[in-house]
């Protein structure tokens, strides 16, 4: 006999119509309905979408937030963020463990609530954070974990925690989060008002060659980070044979110390949307797909309640704003937990119902993209500034900004700062501005673009921020004079190593060893020698990786090696002669030592 | 059908458009390093031993393409080094004893190993902990030699029909899953042309090991790339 469940999976399978692309919705919805997607769950799915289980686990085991085992009707996820560790994360973690009487990771035993850990959720402006379902507490201290973990256990309703909404649409009833915006600089791309539908009209009035002309001319580069240039982008797409175009909003920051997109996606969903439509005009696309990081599922009905909006003026749909054949609509892809879904060939995977795996390129997105067709990926500050660009002109934001870098940046500034949030500023800022701004607590390093780009010391605080000089995708991290360089490039590794998608062999394997090498060093027991082989194991990760994430994950310690050289030169000294450089006879004892109950003589 | 020129380590090559690096060479008469690329499937590009420079830009050599006029390098000392690294790497990450494993003298890994002069492992052992299916009547899976080339995945879909195997977990977790409670339980059969994809000793028939003695196995005779380089081709 057929058990509930079954029937339950079943129906689920069948609201996405059995279509194994929609795979991503259909393991969503069942951890949500039943805390797991169990081994049995996996075979109905495969036989009702036509696969197999084996190819269905390969799905679930991919993302974080999916388990094959059940978890509790709570989980509590506490951000792990560096900076939520700088704003007090080891006393909080301990605190609700305590409360709860587990350890990290584990479950109480009426099966009520799971306790875990998750890299940056971002709300590193108001840390320590954690989400508990799909609702965000802020500001934790131990007092209030505590509560947290009390009031939970009477009712087990995470909506009930907020007793206090944020500023903005964080206070709209389809959203009701703590969360604050934490905007303290307005920029004229993003928080001037912006009227839904006035760039759209522009848009179509000109015509879809004339529209990736002045994105082109507006000298857009994309927001993310790697900063292609926008409207050459939509020209590709646009020019690449394919029966479907299709548009995708990367609304997947997951780089840590981002939140300028969180800001957006809250604050500027219409202008973002109609960005959408007209890329969708402009290539000639009838769909677009939003991939929401599953981090901020708490905007996911207010986003919905936008797009129907925008469905009821007209702004989205078929015949958009009476123009005959102007057919254009867009889904939410939700992801849940992936980091490496921000690469734009892992999301385009993710959204096809797959693992979260990049794909090799050739062909690129533009060419061969979701379900083959020809794909921009844009992120949403991107699609943002198109119809700002639409409505002020190409010429108005090209104007902003520096020599080769047109217009303005969303920067999400947090660490050791005084006024942790979101600024708009000019391309072109020096970093010792921004540190100015945010009121830094005696900066000795910053982040530019989160552990993916670089590490400056104060030597380059007079840099600008531009595609030229200290490129970034929005990521601002201060860390005091007081701060561990290598100790920071080792959290970073340990967030890069836990992310990485697993495919290729440097990015899996090397940036194991190399967290090794940067362990033993911050440990004192490093020598000269491993400093030289953490530099050629970096260079060799970064230049054999497949994708942006091994490509970039050994930069933390680049970074902490080029620019802070005495610091790391007092943790390392010559060793006795004839012991392999990378041999760690420490930690290669402790399983002996355990065993016969002392310390080894020779470590 | 158009073809291209371009040039491989000083050498001008010949190919159609559209080829990939690894196969133009390959037709050339000269062997790129590779693990995961296995005969016609889809390029994997994960093991990234097939590593090339083409215009001052390191990709694999499996995955590119050909483009006219490009400068590809190959037999540098750096990218001997990287193939090294990578080989390292592999040995380290998975329980490698090439001693008593059966698939000595006819494993890939190993026989890369030679040809790259590699005696023991530059890095430390990770020493994983990891499990044997023993549970199919003949073929066994283990996982302690997988390297995680995703030839088997590969050649049991688009080969085989099958859906035997696939990837689990991310990252380093990331191992081998077979399609049911274990290998028993799947619809791999014997023959199969996935039994004999495998270039390690992860998946390996039964009641065959050791047939052929020491000095007279495929790379004991010449090392892995000698029949690509002698023109015959179609070697691993």
């Amino acid at each position: 006999m057929k058990s509930a469940i079954a029937t339950g999976v079943e129906d689920v399978c069948r609201r996405f119509g059995n279509d194994r692309t929609r795979m991503m919705d259909i393991v969503i919805a069942v951890q949500r309905r039943y805390g797991c997607v169990s081994v049995n769950s996996m075979e109905v799915i495969a036989r009702a979408c036509g696969t197999q289980r084996v190819e269905v686990e390969s799905v679930v085991t991919f993302y974080a937030f999916l388990s094959v085992k059940p978890q509790g009707r709570v989980v509590i996820r506490l951000c792990n963020d560096i900076v939520d560790w700088m704003k007090g994360y080891a006393a909080v973690a301990d605190a609700m463990a305590k409360e709860l009487g587990v350890t990290m990771g584990e479950t109480t035993a009426d099966g009520a609530i799971t306790l875990t850990h998750t890299p940056c959720i971002g709300m590193s402006d108001q840390a320590p954070a954690a989400l508990v379902n799909d609702v965000v507490v802020t500001q934790l201290t131990p007092e209030r974990a505590r509560a947290v973990v009390r009031d939970l256990r009477r009712h087990l309703d995470p909506q009930q925690l907020v007793t206090m909404v944020g500023d903005g649409v964080n206070s709209h009833p389809l959203v009701r989060s703590m969360v604050r915006n934490n905007i303290r600089l307005r920029g004229p791309v993003h928080f001037a008002p912006f009227e839904p539908g006035s760039a759209l009209r522009r848009a179509l009035a000109r015509g879809p060659q004339a529209v990736v002309q002045e994105i082109k001319d507006s000298r857009l580069r994309g927001r993310g980070g790697a900063g292609f240039p926008a409207g050459v982008k939509w020209e590709m797409a646009r020019n690449a044979p394919g029966p479907r175009r299709w548009v995708m909003c990367n609304a997947d920051e997951g780089e840590p110390g981002t939140f300028k997109d969180r800001v957006l996606l809250t604050e500027c969903a219409h202008q973002m949307v109609e960005g959408m439509t007209i890329a969708g005009h402009a290539i000639g696309s009838d769909s677009g797909v939003i991939y929401l990081r599953g981090e901020y599922r708490y905007l996911l009905a207010y986003l919905e309640s936008v797009l129907e909006q925008r469905r009821a003026q007209g702004l989205l749909g078929r015949g958009i704003l009476g123009t005959p054949g102007f057919d254009f609509d867009i889904r939410v892809q939700l992801g849940a937990g992936a980091y490496i879904c921000g690469e734009e060939t892992a999301l385009i995977s993710s959204c096809e119902g797959l693992r979260g795996d990049p794909k090799n390129r050739p062909p690129f997105p533009v060419q061969e993209g979701y379900l083959g067709g020809p794909t921009v990926v844009n992120n949403v500050e991107s699609f943002c500034c198109a119809s700002r660009i639409l409505v002020e002109g190409a010429a108005w934001f090209a104007a902003m900004g520096s020599a080769r870098t047109a217009g303005t940046k969303v920067l999400s500034i947090a660490g050791d700062c005084r006024k942790p949030g979101v600024y708009e500023v000019p391309f072109g800022i020096t970093p010792r501005a921004l540190l100015e701004m945010a009121e830094a607590d005696n900066p000795g390093a910053m982040l530019i673009g989160g552990p993916c780009r670089q590490m400056i010391g104060p030597e380059r605080f007079d840099g600008r921020i531009c595609y030229d000089d200290l490129a970034t995708g929005g990521a601002i991290i201060v860390f005091n004079r007081a701060r561990n360089h290598l100790e920071i490039a080792e959290h970073y590794l340990d967030f890069f190593i836990e992310e990485s998608c697993g495919h290729c062999t440097p990015c899996r394997v090397g940036l194991i060893l190399l967290k090794k090498a940067v362990h033993k060093v911050v440990s004192g027991a490093g020598e000269p020698a491993d400093l030289r082989a953490m530099r050629e194991l970096s260079r060799f990760i970064s230049q054999t990786s497949r994708c942006g994430l091994g490509q970039a994950a050994p930069n933390p310690v680049l970074g902490a090696l080029d620019g802070f050289n005495a610091l790391s030169s007092s943790l390392v000294a010559e060793r006795k002669p004839g012991l392999l450089s990378t041999f760690d006879l420490a930690s290669a004892v402790v399983d002996a030592e355990l065993r016969v109950g002392r310390q080894s003589q020779y470590v | 059908m158009s073809t291209i020129q371009f040039v491989l380590d000083g050498k001008t090559i010949t190919a159609p458009a559209g080829q990939t690096i690894l196969k133009a060479a390959e037709a050339a008469g000269v062997y790129i390093p590779r693990l995961c690329a296995y005969k016609d499937l889809v390029p994997h590009g994960s093991c990234r031993v097939c590593s090339v420079r083409v215009n001052g830009r390191i990709q694999a050599a499996c995955v590119q393409t050909v483009t006219n006029g490009s400068v590809v390098e190959c037999d540098t000392e750096e990218l001997r080094e990287f193939r090294r690294n990578v080989l390292d790497m592999l040995f380290v990450e998975g329980n490698h004893y090439c001693m008593f494993c059966e698939k000595s003298g006819l494993c890939e890994l190993q026989a890369l190993a030679y040809r790259f002069g590699i005696t023991a492992p530059n890095y430390s052992l990770l020493n994983p902990d990891r499990d044997i299916d023993m549970s199919h009547p003949d073929v066994y899976l283990d996982h302690n030699r997988c390297i995680l080339c995703g030839r088997c995945v590969r050649v049991s879909q688009d080969l085989d029909q099958k859906n035997v195997f696939q990837f689990v977990n991310r990252g380093h977790r990331k191992r081998l899953q077979v399609n049911g409670e274990a290998l028993s339980a799947t619809d791999l059969r014997v023959t199969d042309a996935v039994v004999a994809s495998c270039p390690v000793g992860a998946l390996m028939r039964k009641r065959v090991g050791y047939a052929v003695p020491v000095g007279e196995r495929p790379f004991d005779a010449q090392p892995i790339g000698a029949a690509v380089e002698a023109g015959e081709g179609g070697a691993a």
